[in-house]
């Protein structure tokens, strides 16, 4: 169902790499560790956007006291003195590693926002319905599959900021009602399905393959677990920068009215 | 603005004649021995919620079903416990009319209401929590801050008096505690600036008897843990709002004491803020204070300690003594002496951060930076804390202290500045939630475990350590109930009663009751057979087992 049809290079990260200060590539994976320990470890003190300390904004790269990673790996292990940065020596070199890679990620992502050019909503109406496939999964209005999330009013849901890192980063933050769910029943039948509710004894989905509401007792189930990645594939090189931000512009003006 | 309804008086006369008996101090204080009523708010004066009635049991609990359903006219959140006295049953309709219900149908006798004062302004929600019976006569406590005297037998309201002002922000939610000849009561209103107390009121007039005030004035003791140089005790809360316990051996009765105000900001109070999170134990007769317990010193992080005090009476340490049982929302469980204060135990049941034990005294050793900041710190518990007001209970028979949890629950604590003015929140600050579900408000539950989760976690008092849990999707805000034939009632935020094996922790018997529970379970017993009730979404409903 998460098909998308037309490629098109962009190296969004590369926009603003030096202001950023990356010291080496990282993988996708590196950074998906990071992501994880950033939420056991950072987000209660940054924030999910890496910016609630403004004098530390490291979500946008900012850094006090630190440039390396070499630097910023001690500075995580050991903390700083007199400040509320706590030491965390339960982490190991290896994941606060990953935690910068993570780090530089959202940073990379900010920049890239912020360096779009001006977008136009028709154009990126058409690449949503066209070029983007993005029906495929979405709907807006009374068009389109209802497999991922509902766009119709998304433009008053998320910032620009949100829209452009779901677009090229879909794994970077799945909000509680967006996750899906992978069970197998006890008779082996496999679905996914977007989790719509749970208690202790059960599950109501919606199955993301077929869109029918279903509803499940966790003692027939043989399994049930969360999907930790989206379906969605990263668009930050199959659009141009322009249609990257025209599609935004679209989705930013989506506010319910319609479409 | 009070009504009651005359044209049932001769109906409730008729049906309760021959059967009922004047609920005299005599027998609330042997209440043990009529597990077939449930004549205080916890079942008896040691709180221990815990019913000597055997007939539903383990093995036959799965053929629990409804008896009747009783819909309040309310949209409040219902977190009364009900009374039963001799086949009527009595509870409360948010926010405080009292309903009279024949407890084997659910019939309604009469209603009395009160429409509180509109300056009342409780912090979180227009609720209440249960009534207290003497003789004839009913109390309720109200959320304009009221307690008001009603005949059981009709309705009628027979006094009805101020116990402090609400346009101040005073409130009460909680059901009264009668002890001989008088009803106790506490002030809510720890958001708003007020100044606690615990008073108690002579049963058959309503004149006030004795008055305690949790934040003691200047020459009392304790004054000196506020500070000097300011009149932050005139406003620094301390609040109560959960019903109390009493020991008729050793005349005192025991209440847990909220947090200090503002709530999130200490800079104005400095000290320990006496007797804020403590627990007092005082003379029933006088109000004197015998011995205090502090658990959370100097606190800012909203740990009221407002949590039930538990009695029991075990072998410690190879010695008979009698003890306090208490899991405070500051994530420590808790073992006193009831009859000196003396701490016993003290080991946390969920994840704590803001400490890292006790001094042989039993004060908390603080860890350091773990406060409000402007940012905002994260602490383990968060502001609704390891447990709350929920009841828990104490079963002698499994020798296991039984809490409602919320396990791995944190919040980010943002601190600012504020100024005191009458009648306003008086905060100081701001709680956040420290993951993307937060504190679930939506119906829908979309919640990883690891953002937190509630439980019911089942303790052994002699160690602290726990012995088993009983795991929820969501947090819980229910309280339990066990009983003599080792079966545990509660439910959770879910939506669902349901019976656990009190030994190790087996779900046996659900029911969907469709609507999240707020309440503690009582049990009682009506011609030889036993009911179990439960308040869920805006009903109360029945159980008995299948005929």
């Amino acid at each position: 169902m998460w098909q998308f049809r037309i490629y098109f290079a962009l190296s969004i990260l590369a926009l603003d790499a030096s202001s950023v200060l990356a010291q080496h590539e990282y993988t996708d994976s590196e950074v998906e560790v990071g992501k994880a320990q950033y939420a056991i470890n950072c987000v209660r003190c940054h924030g999910p956007e890496g910016d609630n300390i403004t004098s530390a904004d490291i979500g946008h790269g900012k850094f006090r006291r630190a440039t390396t990673d070499a630097e910023l790996v001690k500075l995580i292990q050991n903390g700083i003195p007199g400040t509320r940065m706590v030491s965390f020596p339960n982490i190991n070199d290896s994941n606060a590693q990953a935690i910068i890679a993570y780090i530089r990620s959202m940073a990379s992502t900010a920049a890239a926002a912020a360096a779009l050019p001006p977008g136009d909503v028709a154009r990126g109406k058409s690449i949503f319905e066209g070029k983007g496939a993005c029906r495929t999964c979405h709907r807006v209005g009374d068009q389109g599959s209802r497999s991922g999330p509902d766009l119709s009013q998304i433009g008053g849901q998320r910032r620009v900021v949100e829209l452009h890192r779901s677009i090229v980063e879909p794994d970077a933050e799945i909000v509680p009602a967006n996750r899906l769910l992978r069970i197998v029943t006890r008779d082996g039948a496999t679905l996914t399905g977007k989790l719509l509710n749970q208690d202790s004894f059960s599950v109501q989905i919606l199955d993301i393959k077929d869109e029918k509401l279903k509803s499940f007792s966790k003692s027939n189930l043989r399994e049930y677990t969360f999907v930790n990645n989206s379906p969605m594939p990263s668009y930050k090189d199959k659009l141009s920068t322009q249609e990257l931000s025209d599609l935004i512009s679209y989705l930013a003006s989506l506010k319910g009215q319609a479409n | 603005m009070k009504r009651f309804n005359i044209g049932r008086v001769l109906f409730v006369v008729l049906v309760a004649t021959g059967s009922y008996a004047q609920v005299s101090s005599d027998r609330i204080l042997h209440s043990a021995q009529e597990p077939q009523n449930w004549l205080t708010h916890h079942g008896n004066y040691n709180s221990q919620r815990y019913s000597m009635l055997s007939q539903i049991a383990p093995d036959n609990v799965k053929n629990l079903e409804l008896q009747w359903l009783f819909q309040a006219r309310s949209l409040e959140k219902f977190e009364a416990t009900p009374l039963v006295v001799d086949g009527i049953m009595y509870s409360v309709q948010a926010p405080n009319d009292i309903v009279a219900l024949d407890a084997a149908t659910g019939r309604p006798f009469w209603t009395y209401s009160h429409t509180p004062d509109q300056a009342a302004r409780p912090c979180c929600g227009r609720v209440n929590r249960g009534l207290a019976i003497l003789g004839d006569t009913l109390f309720m406590a109200t959320i304009d801050a009221r307690l008001i005297a009603v005949d059981a037998k009709s309705g009628r309201p027979l006094w009805d008096i101020a116990v402090a002002k609400p346009e101040s922000g005073y409130a009460m939610t909680l059901a009264p505690l009668v002890v001989k000849d008088k009803v106790i009561v506490g002030t809510a209103g720890g958001e708003y600036g007020i100044r606690g107390f615990l008073a108690a009121y002579d049963a058959k007039t309503g004149k006030e008897v004795w008055r305690f005030y949790t934040i003691p004035g200047p020459g009392d003791p304790g004054h000196e843990t506020w500070p000097a140089n300011n009149n932050a005790w005139e406003h620094g809360g301390a609040s109560v709002w959960v019903t109390g316990s009493y020991d008729p051996d050793l005349n005192l009765t025991y209440w847990g004491i909220g947090n200090p105000g503002p709530d999130w900001n200490g800079d104005e109070r400095n000290g320990d803020n006496l007797y804020s999170c403590s627990v007092v134990a005082l003379d029933a007769d006088t109000g004197k204070l015998k011995w205090y317990y502090q658990f959370s010193p100097h606190d800012e992080f909203d740990y009221d300690s407002t949590q039930v005090p538990v009695l029991a009476d075990m072998q410690w340490r190879g010695s008979p003594r009698k003890v306090m049982l208490w899991a405070n929302r500051n994530g420590y469980f808790y073992v006193l002496d009831r009859a000196t204060g003396q701490f016993l135990l003290g080991k946390p049941f969920v994840e704590v951060n803001w400490a890292s034990g006790f001094d042989e005294k039993g004060r908390p050793q603080r860890v350091p930076g773990m406060v409000p900041t402007a940012q905002g710190t994260l602490i383990l518990p968060g502001n609704q804390g390891g447990t709350n007001w929920y009841n828990p209970s104490y079963s002698p028979k499994t020798g296991l202290f039984y809490v409602p949890t919320w396990a791995n629950y944190s919040s980010l604590y943002v601190k600012q500045p504020v100024q005191y003015v009458e009648g306003r929140n008086f905060g100081g600050g701001t709680p956040r939630p420290t993951t993307p579900n937060g504190i679930r408000t939506t119906v829908n539950n979309y919640a990883r475990e690891d953002e937190g989760y509630g439980a019911i976690r089942a303790i052994d008092p002699h160690t602290g350590e726990m012995k088993w849990q009983f795991k929820m999707t969501d947090v819980t805000d229910a309280g339990v109930l066990t009983t003599a034939s080792n079966l545990l009632f509660s439910g959770g935020r879910e939506g669902y009663f349901y019976a656990l094996d009190a030994r190790d922790g087996k779900l046996l018997w659900k029911f969907p009751v469709g609507g999240r529970v707020v309440a503690g379970p009582m049990t009682f017993s009506l011609a030889g057979r036993q009911y179990v009730s439960i308040a869920a979404g805006n009903s109360l409903f029945t159980f008995a087992l299948k005929q």
